[in-house]
């Protein structure tokens, strides 16, 4: 088998995160919930990749890294936390429905959304960005890069404008935690939301928010914190104020132990390896007769996916046939992206993602290609019993 | 047997600033432990670090250096 839908989740894991949540699995007490040290060791290894995450991303101190369960859950907690009737928020087509629908709900409570086209290739334009901010615009809420194209949104670029005009910038690092660097003062982005199980190669069921320290986020969930117990009121300091119930730390243990990996590693060695491969597969399929690509690939960086169609043939069919002939997993259809299908012209048939990691090899990328070669010549039959 | 005796208690607002202080405690091997709040200053649930009381002065210090939230620090019974 041959793992190509790395955006979807990274398969293979470090060794390290998976004896990490083994070991957390047999050992761990409720991270805040006691004193005595079963409690404590969760307590000290959720802290400890709160260190670690803080670092990753340049927080001014790691309690203002909250954990959620996946960017989804993040995302929401940011959208739905930091606006209100009346406000006016500026988000791009390049973006998931984790960010599109808790929008659309917003707009449904009476705020106002503004949406940035993408252009044929994926990208957006940046001066109309600009000329979309109003005076009650309160956040502008978009992707590090396209979950289809793997085409990078220049957020330094975008946090410089959000900057400029005092709104909130919020980030969904889903698809570049781990494999880009993401400097939250630097970027000047108020809240990052980031999944743990895709680049940054953790356990799904994890990932979590970066809260700029003073920015105001409404919490979605009140209830067990392990302090306070006695106040009515969900406590407000970060980053209880977002984390109610019981954490995942046995998936929390595997996340720490993946940063670790990536610390060891090099989050530069990894990005070039993925990068390497990519550049391989698009060089030599894109001249393969019958195969689109979409997306920007003049691009300097990018992350490290490939969608593409055959034809007009249909990319559900194109991926089963990858599976089930040649033991190529990749992902079909509409990858929660409808603006950013809609911009490429690809609602109807959808698209084939490849989408790599550092573990995959050269030797991976040639069957893959191979494998295009052959589908792109055979001809879609449908077989009619009678 | 349960005994008793004076000490420092810091309280904080979340377990994860708790959890910071225990960290640069150990980094700096200042004297200490976690303990779960005594009722006499709450009422409820939460850790506080727990040490001897003439520590004071260095874990003011300790804590302001390296920007460690802390609730209230009080000497009682514990």
């Amino acid at each position: 088998m041959i793992y190509f839908d790395n955006a979807a989740t990274t398969m293979k894991k470090p060794p390290q995160v998976v004896q990490a949540v083994t070991e957390a699995l047999c050992s761990m007490g409720n991270s805040g919930r006691g004193s005595h040290d079963a409690s404590l060791d969760a307590s000290r290894t959720v802290f400890d990749t709160r260190v670690k995450l803080a670092e990753l991303f340049n927080a001014e101190n790691p309690s203002q890294i909250a954990f959620a369960a996946n960017a989804t859950e993040a995302l929401n907690i940011a959208i739905k936390g930091i606006l209100s009737s009346g406000d006016h928020v500026i988000t791009t087509a390049l973006e998931h429905n984790s960010v599109l629908r808790p929008l659309y709900e917003m707009e449904e409570r009476g705020v106002e959304l503004t949406i940035i086209p993408a252009d044929s290739r994926g990208n957006i334009d940046y001066d109309e960005l600009e000329k979309c901010m109003k005076a009650d615009t309160k956040a502008i809420v978009c992707t590090h890069a396209s979950n289809l194209t793997g085409n990078l949104v220049d957020i330094a670029r975008v946090g410089g404008i959000a900057a400029a005009h005092n709104v909130l910038f919020v980030v969904d690092a889903s698809q570049t935690a781990g494999v880009f660097p993401v400097d939250v003062q630097e970027m000047n982005i108020d809240i990052l939301c980031f999944t743990g199980h895709k680049s940054l190669m953790g356990p799904q069921g994890t990932g979590g928010m970066y809260v700029r320290e003073g920015t105001a986020v409404r919490p979605l969930l009140s209830g067990g914190s392990g302090v306070q117990t006695y106040s009515r009121r969900h406590p407000e300091q970060m980053p209880t104020a977002l984390e109610a119930g019981t954490l995942n730390a046995h998936g929390i243990a595997g996340l720490g132990a993946a940063v670790q990996y990536i610390r060891d590693t090099g989050i530069d060695v990894i990005r070039k390896k993925e990068q390497e491969l990519m550049c391989a597969f698009y060089e030599e399929v894109r001249v393969i007769p019958g195969i689109r690509i979409y997306g920007d690939f003049a691009a300097k960086e990018r992350a490290p996916i490939v969608s593409l169609n055959i034809r007009d043939y249909e990319s559900a069919a194109v991926s089963d046939a990858l599976a089930q002939d040649y033991g190529i997993y990749t992902r079909s259809g509409g990858h929660c992206a409808p603006l950013m299908h809609q911009a490429l012209g690809t609602v109807g048939q959808g698209a084939v993602r490849f989408s790599f990691s550092h573990y995959n090899t050269m030797e991976e990328v040639c069957l893959a290609v191979s494998a295009l070669k052959e589908l792109a010549e055979s001809e879609e039959t449908e077989e009619i019993n009678e | 047997m349960i005994r008793k005796e004076l000490k420092l208690v810091i309280t904080f607002h979340t377990t994860a600033d708790a959890m910071a202080m225990e960290k640069v405690c150990k980094e700096n091997a200042a004297e200490g432990r976690l303990i779960p709040v005594p009722r006499s200053i709450t009422a409820g649930c939460g850790l506080a670090w727990c040490s001897r009381t003439e520590s004071r002065g260095a874990l003011m210090d300790l804590m302001q250096r390296n920007g460690i939230r802390h609730q209230g620090m009080q000497e009682c019974m514990v």
